[in-house]
């Protein structure tokens, strides 16, 4: 199996600098056979960055990106609080520089009509737009977005290419929210391994819709990956999980870009 | 297929840590070195997961929630004995019945192979007896506690008193303080995280019993956890998350401290496995968190 990892940070690991930071991280995924991994926002959070906040993120990013240019993707960390700048971050580090796709967080609901102007410019750049969607029994966060907000927002966007990172974590909700949306990719990572997640997602969205990934450093790369290696769907479905769902979701604009993979 | 072999093998010789593999199977018993596994354990070394639950989980169905499916796949990744509680044991008033069952179900598995560890409430009428009957009755090695469920804190006399009966009784003690995420948890069942502090005064003071903490990694600070273990306490690494989280929690408590469980079937059993392998441990390391701490903890000096 060969596999790419949709989902790291620059986290949960010690050192100094990004690129220090993920050399260790790559140390780990090494012992898991993780081969690419894709990584976004930098190395201090905050849920409603400003526009200097988003800029210092992902230049950290870019210069984690540059040390490892076969091992790891980059994508441009957005809030559509700061539309204007975002928009810039986007065409320099996307259109202009070497990132791939689009992290959101949790600074504003994705449903939201605020987040249109980004979404088209995302797709026009043949960029994959990754939302953490969660659904928490201890309530969301004010601008945090559920599964049923990206499935709003999708549907809006039908030419662009989503992921749900975490899957709403309260899966069995988010499945059913997401699958009749097909240009959304469930993503299986940061929630706790529980057994049954992969099935239902291969079963009730496909297998060609079903992503792994881990969000390491916070999250273990092995607690993660065993969703994948523990399911009991088959060995195609697996590969398609690990690494090829991923990979055909990024040729376009890698292709785009001249980036031979 | 065990876990190891669903990896691109060539890739994951080249970048492994030939000692990592001590952490595996079958497929990685021939890596495994020998000489730290005592003698008469056949063929592959020992490898005790002391996490194991049977039965239903009330709010959907698991892979492996059948007892032989879950022993057949216990058995293939390499696994050579297991420790089960029962859900039943979490949600039944009728504990008795519910440790006969669980007794029964583990001794049909033969020889041994899986552990019961029932359940006792302290807050139940009747509880001494529940323990009673497991350590005598049911000749268990040891019971289950799930005080967020049974609704007690560990600062509550009963508990204590609990303790000190264990204790006398030789009763190895698992304390699961989660079974879940609390964000994730059924709207119609939500349960606090349990405070592990209360534990470490009750163990420092020295109860007889011999503790372990089952799935603390949401209720704990890494601190916290070096308290437990230094007042006697073993941890499992279910719920240790980060990357490289068993091999900092070695370095941060003491190895003899940290065992082996997966929170099957609720939790793949992969999980706790490949964490062996993302933290490449030492093969002596390895190998007291796979088997060796259990053992001790089967055979107290």
């Amino acid at each position: 199996m060969t596999i790419w990892d949709a989902h790291i940070h620059l986290s949960g690991v010690p050192g100094d600098t990004p690129e220090a930071r993920l050399e260790r991280l790559l140390e780990y995924a090494d012992r898991l056979g993780i081969e690419r991994v894709c990584v976004f926002m930098g190395m201090k959070w905050s849920y409603d960055p400003s526009p200097d906040d988003l800029r210092q993120q992902n230049d950290e990013v870019w210069r984690a990106i540059r040390h490892f240019p076969e091992r790891a993707f980059g994508f441009v960390y957005l809030n559509p609080n700061h539309l204007a700048a975002s928009l810039a971050e986007l065409d320099r580090c996307v259109r202009d520089g070497p990132m791939v796709g689009v992290k959101l967080w949790v600074a504003r609901r994705c449903h939201e009509p605020a987040l249109d102007p980004l979404v088209r410019r995302a797709a026009e750049l043949k960029a994959v737009v990754l939302q953490h969607t969660y659904l928490k029994a201890t309530g969301n966060l004010p601008g945090e977005s559920t599964p049923t907000d990206l499935a709003q927002l999708a549907a809006r966007h039908p030419d662009a290419s989503f992921i749900a990172a975490h899957t709403g974590a309260d899966w069995e909700l988010g499945i059913r929210a997401l699958r009749d949306t097909p240009n959304v990719s469930v993503e299986l990572c940061g929630f706790d391994p529980t057994a049954g997640v992969t099935e239902m997602a291969v079963r009730e969205v496909g297998a060609a819709r079903v992503l792994y990934g881990s969000d390491a450093g916070g999250r273990s790369f092995a607690s993660q990956l065993a969703k994948v290696l523990g399911a009991q769907i088959s060995a195609a479905d697996k590969q398609l999980i690990l690494r090829d769902n991923l990979k055909r979701l990024l040729t376009p604009i890698l292709q785009t870009k001249g980036i031979r993979i | 297929m065990n876990t190891l072999s669903a990896l691109n093998r060539r890739e994951f010789v080249q970048t492994a840590a030939t000692a990592a593999l001590a952490g595996f199977g079958s497929a990685r018993a021939a890596a495994a070195p020998r000489s730290k596994a005592p003698a008469g354990t056949g063929r592959h070394p020992a490898w005790v997961d002391v996490n194991v639950t049977l039965g239903r989980w009330p709010f959907r169905r698991l892979p492996f929630d059948e007892t032989s499916t879950l022993v057949g796949k216990l058995r293939q990744q390499g696994v050579t004995a297991a420790w089960a509680g029962t859900f039943d044991g979490v949600f039944h008033h009728d504990l008795a019945a519910a440790n006969a069952r669980l007794a029964e179900d583990c001794r049909r598995q033969g020889r041994g192979w899986l552990r019961p560890f029932g359940s006792v409430n302290p807050k139940l009428p009747g509880w001494k007896r529940d323990l009673q009957q497991c350590a005598e009755a049911h000749q268990m090695a040891g019971i289950r506690l799930h005080p967020t469920y049974h609704g007690y804190a560990l600062d509550d006399a009963a508990f204590a008193q609990l303790l000190v009966l264990a204790g006398r009784h030789r009763l190895i003690v698992q304390i699961v303080a989660d079974l879940e995420d609390e964000r994730t948890q059924h709207p119609l069942a939500r349960v606090p995280h349990a405070n592990l502090q209360p534990l470490v005064p009750l163990l420092r003071a020295g109860t007889g019993a011999r503790v372990v903490v089952l799935n603390w990694a949401r209720s704990a600070s890494l601190p916290l956890a070096k308290q437990l273990a230094e007042a006697g306490a073993c941890l499992d690494i279910a719920t240790v998350e980060n990357v490289g989280g068993v091999d900092n929690l070695v370095r941060q408590l003491s190895v003899d401290r940290v065992v082996f469980g997966s929170h099957a079937p609720l939790f793949y059993f992969e999980s706790a496995a490949l964490k062996l392998q993302e933290s490449a441990l030492t093969a002596e390391t390895s190998w007291a968190i796979r088997a060796g701490n259990a053992m001790r903890l089967l055979s107290p000096v």
